[in-house]
């Protein structure tokens, strides 16, 4: 039995003489957290297109839940679920229609019941009849998450999926991302953050100038960096600490 | 497990619904688009109309088929407006990520177009009835003219798609309509066509503006149509195929 969600061999890819992909070879196993990460331009969302169907590569043999990506991407789009780096949610629509849109779109039984258990399940259910051009960031994505998650897909993408967000806003899509790992759910995810990696992922893989240079978990990641040295630094907290503390000391009042 | 179903009119379905709602939740837009062609239907009617020598005694009558032309040509800058969002925000990859036909995401485009410009078209021809016109014409006159209004508004659609799918930005997606906006007036949609220039009246007379209205304008008095319906159904269909292979040609190569 496949227990690899992902299967990547000598991935490449170019736009016109801009050569992205240079060989890009990793796997990731059903069930766990792969972090994608890389610099602005260094290939992420290209490897996420691919993967899920939106690009065509130009040579390499790409798998997702073991069906080949150039030959069957029906198949390919049945198991999967892709929340891009743009909250794809339609504006016009309410927070409702919109899941109810893609429960019909994946062709389930009953649009209206999973669209109400999403909206509870992610905190929405106030906001539910409201257009989606009044939500604030977070609820976007909060929205944008729950219709990536309508059908209960195998594998779920994640084009850098707290960029753009308040810390707050952030810990909560990490709080997520979290509870689907714990379902049984393959997550794929893209980050510029390395605390994003640190925090989520199972495997960690580094893509620079369109190859991966590093991939393991983060205890192999760190061993391939100098010993550690100890040294004594006063601890400043950031100001995002700074921020969550008071807004956790408002919200115990 | 292998195979995988096509749902086409299913995702049609949801797809049609989505962009109604839309069309529905933005009726300014059916305003913005009636809203020109009613005011130049007053001011052809009530301004320039005592001295235009048109041949006829309602003037309305005359002028109503390109009006309605004009209509559907600004109408379907809307496809384009809203199929160029839908290719700037997200929303395009993720339907293009799920396993759904794909070509339904043009066609609830398409379809929605077809509903609000009818629902444009009958406006103006409300108040073209408060203005005074008047039809002898029975129902399969009528019929005939709903048909061409509808092909046209698909041929017109379908061209929308192409700017829609390729613009850079939200101007470049509706400029493409301003053109037409102009054929009318180069057509016997407000005067007739013998009192033109010989160069302006050859193209005003082989555009196919002109075959459409007066075979509108032919089926609306119960004349004889002659030969312009079939010269307004070739142009309608003709532009169709032509815009509808070139913009799915356009949609695949950009969906990949």
């Amino acid at each position: 039995m496949q227990n690899k969600a992902i299967q990547v061999k000598g991935l490449q890819k170019s736009y016109k003489k801009l050569h992205v992909l240079k060989g890009v070879y990793f796997e990731v196993e059903k069930g766990s957290i792969f972090a994608l990460l890389g610099s602005n331009g260094a290939g992420k969302t290209t490897i996420i297109k691919i993967l899920t169907t939106l690009l065509k590569q130009d040579s390499g043999v790409t798998t997702v839940n073991g069906f080949d990506v150039t030959s069957k991407p029906d198949n390919v789009r049945q198991s999967i679920s892709l929340t891009g780096q743009f909250a794809a949610v339609d504006e016009i629509l309410t927070g409702r229609e919109n899941l109810i849109m893609i429960a019909k779109l994946r062709h389930l039984t009953n649009p209206r019941q999973i669209a109400d258990n999403l909206l509870k399940r992610f905190g929405l259910i106030d906001a539910a009849d409201r257009r989606v051009s009044t939500y604030s960031g977070g609820m976007r994505r909060r929205l944008d998450l729950a219709m990536s998650l309508v059908g209960k897909p195998q594998l779920i993408f994640l084009d850098e999926p707290t960029t753009g967000l308040d810390p707050e806003a952030r810990i909560e899509v990490w709080k997520i991302v979290k509870e689907l790992a714990d379902n049984g759910t393959t997550v794929f995810l893209t980050t510029q953050y390395l605390e994003e990696a640190e925090q989520l992922a199972d495997r960690i893989a580094i893509l620079h100038e369109g190859r991966i240079i590093a991939n393991g978990t983060l205890a192999e990641l760190k061993k391939l960096f100098p010993p550690v040295k100890v040294e004594y630094i006063e601890k400043q907290p950031t100001l995002e600490e700074i921020f969550l503390a008071i807004i956790g000391k408002e919200e115990e009042k | 497990m292998e195979a995988t179903k096509r749902h086409f009119f299913s995702d049609m379905g949801a797809m049609l619904g989505r962009s109604m709602r839309h069309i529905t939740r933005s009726m300014d837009t059916i305003i913005t688009v009636t809203i020109i062609p009613i005011a130049m239907m007053l001011l052809f009617v009530y301004v320039f109309g005592g001295a235009i020598q048109a041949g006829t005694d309602n003037y309305v009558n005359y002028l109503l088929p390109g009006i309605m032309l004009m209509a559907i040509a600004s109408g379907t800058a809307y496809t384009a407006f809203r199929l160029f969002l839908d290719m700037q925000r997200g929303i395009f990859e993720r339907f293009h990520s799920m396993p759904i036909e794909r070509s339904t995401v043009l066609w609830g485009h398409v379809l929605t177009s077809l509903v609000s410009n009818t629902i444009s078209v009958v406006v103006i021809l409300l108040v073209a009835l408060i203005m005074g016109f008047r039809s002898s014409a029975g129902v399969l006159s009528w019929l005939t003219v709903a048909g061409i209004l509808a092909l046209f508004t698909l041929a017109l659609t379908w061209i929308a798609v192409i700017p829609g799918l390729t613009a850079k930005s939200v101007d470049g997606a509706s400029a493409f309509s301003y053109p037409l906006l102009f054929l009318p007036f180069i057509s016997s949609a407000f005067v007739p066509t013998e009192s033109m220039p010989p160069i302006v009246r050859a193209f005003a007379e082989n555009q196919p503006v002109t075959s459409i209205v007066e075979a509108i304008r032919a089926l609306l008095s119960s004349q004889p149509v002659g030969n312009n319906l079939w010269i307004a159904l070739v142009w309608c269909l003709g532009i169709h195929l032509v815009a509808y292979v070139f913009a799915m040609w356009i949609y695949r190569h950009k969906a990949a």
